[in-house]
């Protein structure tokens, strides 16, 4: 392989990986707080990529006005899942919060099928995202910059959020105790919701993205992106946002790079994904970046 | 004045709280003693909304705070040192401060309350970066005081203070505690250890099995007879 196939094959998987990384950390704060997998997390990926279609192909808007909207209304939409299937929940047994973000996953699968048709739909890319760009002997599309720059910019954002302001403190303390949380006078139902609706926020600029990438959408088609996003969340160390990041850039540069150098093994690229979540979960549960700590109820 | 009236609470199946019935005043200290499952937590956690009462009144000078949720009834100006200090471990000490004052809008007095922790307690000021795992038992303690300060409470509620600390490090907490109330903070303290509850509070509640069993100003119960017995180990 030439140096610069290698980088080809670099960027390519750089830009996959910004895709995981932004749905990763859906998954990763909701787990942080609530200690749920939102098995839902995927699907909301697929709606966001609707919406943007539909506002886009549909109504004609231009990209920066039709994309921006998608990713507000999906948030708008992560927001209303918390609070009927996972607000009502509080204090019971976490296998039915589980049950329930199943049942929400199924609800939006096959609302999308009835809703939007099962039958692909294609995409408008813009095409300004399009363009070929040389460096050097490198030939990427303009779209592989474009995706990272989105994606660092949107995480520079999460991080300020979380790190220096007060909603962000309050959701580091809700990690760590929701009840305690609530007697230092935050409204914890109200952050909860704030968390789902960042975290879905990303996974929609994360959809937008898979939709521009590979630009043919279908209702179940944030279903393989959204799980290994969410072994993404786990390389990482779920729970841990930065880590989530890490996991997600890894996983996608991994997955690029395995078919790269092993072309026989082209058919095995969902499957080798999984065969990382299996090593992990036999060797390095914590993933990258967790800690241990005991299970709360 | 935090006042309590006829309390009943049911957890499941089990009668927790008799209709117990307990005051409050503005300046003092009220301790509630007790032994293990007597419904002194309960008593508090219900106070917080952190449990629902299946009877009785709540009132914070004269308003009711039932069915209101934790966070509201902190905005109503109670806050709770919970049992066991629960600081944010993953937060610095600072930010369990900063914590403590969420729900208030005057950034400026905020500065200036939490220099006045930090003067009160210096141990904080020294590490007021530093993760709030990595305290002592004792240093957790004062955070935890400190960070319930930060809501500038009307009632400051505190749960088990001397709670595996050392006897020298307990009375730190307790000098503390009086010294608060000397500047004029109203304070309802729950302790096992009758004999220290009693050396600081004006009033105090002894609790046994959900019911009121005696009341009295705590100078007073520490001189009964039946109190020196069952709970300060006199014979």
């Amino acid at each position: 392989m030439t140096v610069s196939l290698f980088f080809q094959h670099l960027a390519n998987g750089i830009s996959l990986g910004a895709l995981y990384a932004l749905i990763a950390i859906g998954y990763t704060m909701v787990y942080g707080i609530l200690r749920l997998i939102n098995f839902a997390h995927g699907d909301i990926v697929m709606v966001a990529a609707y919406v943007a279609f539909y506002g886009a192909a549909m109504y004609a808007l231009p990209w920066w006005l039709a994309f921006p909207l998608a990713i507000l209304l999906t948030a708008g939409l992560g927001m209303i899942i918390e609070r009927a299937a996972y607000r009502p929940l509080r204090g019971v047994p976490r296998i039915q919060l589980f049950t329930s973000a199943v049942a929400v996953s199924f609800l939006l699968e096959n609302l999308g099928i009835v809703v939007f048709s099962g039958r692909p739909k294609a995409f408008p890319r813009p095409a300004f995202l399009d363009k070929p760009l040389h460096v050097g002997d490198v030939i990427i599309i303009s779209y592989t910059p474009v995706a990272v720059a989105v994606a660092l910019i949107l995480f520079g954002g999460l991080l300020y959020i979380v790190h220096r302001t007060k909603v962000g403190m309050a959701m580091r303390a809700l990690s760590k105790d929701i009840e305690t949380t609530g007697l230092m006078g935050v409204d914890t139902d109200r952050v909860i919701m704030i968390a789902f609706a960042i975290g879905s926020a990303l996974a929609a600029a994360g959809g937008i993205l898979l939709a521009i990438k590979f630009p043919q959408i279908n209702p179940l088609m944030g279903v393989v992106p959204g799980l290994k996003a969410f072994i993404a969340a786990v390389l990482g160390g779920i729970g841990n946002i930065t880590g989530a990041m890490i996991g997600g850039f890894l996983l996608g540069i991994a997955e690029i790079m395995i078919v790269a150098f092993f072309p026989q093994l082209a058919g095995y690229r969902d499957a080798f994904a999984y065969t990382i979540l299996i090593a992990l979960l036999l060797f390095r549960p914590t993933g990258l970046m967790g800690e241990v700590e005991p299970e709360k109820a | 004045m935090l006042e309590v009236r006829n309390l009943h609470v049911h957890y499941g199946g089990i009668h927790a709280l008799h209709g117990i019935s307990l005051r409050v005043p503005d300046g003092q200290i009220v301790a509630l003693l007790g032994a293990n499952g007597a419904g002194k937590s309960t008593t508090l956690r219900t106070i917080m909304g952190l449990v629902k009462p299946s009877a009785g009144e709540i009132t914070l000078n004269g308003q009711s705070l039932l069915g209101l949720r934790p966070y509201e009834v902190v905005r109503r100006g109670i806050a709770m040192v919970p049992e066991g200090r629960k600081v944010f471990v993953n937060l610095t000490v600072a930010e369990n401060l900063r914590l403590g004052a969420y729900a208030r809008n005057d950034p400026q007095q905020i500065e200036h309350d939490l220099h006045d922790i930090y003067a009160l307690f210096p141990r904080l000021a020294e590490r007021q970066t530093q993760r709030a795992g990595t305290l002592s038992g004792g240093e957790q303690q004062m955070l935890a005081l400190g960070r319930a300060l930060m809501s500038r409470p009307h009632v400051l509620m505190i749960d088990e203070p001397s709670l595996g600390l050392a006897p020298v490090l307990a009375e730190g907490v307790f000098r503390k505690l009086q010294e608060l109330n000397d500047a004029g903070q109203t304070i309802l303290l729950i302790e096992q250890n009758a004999r220290a509850g009693l050396s600081i509070a004006d009033y105090a509640y002894i609790l046994e099995t959900g019911d009121v069993v005696l009341e009295g100003p705590a100078q007073e119960l520490a001189q009964m007879d039946a109190v020196r017995q069952s709970y300060l180990g006199v014979r």
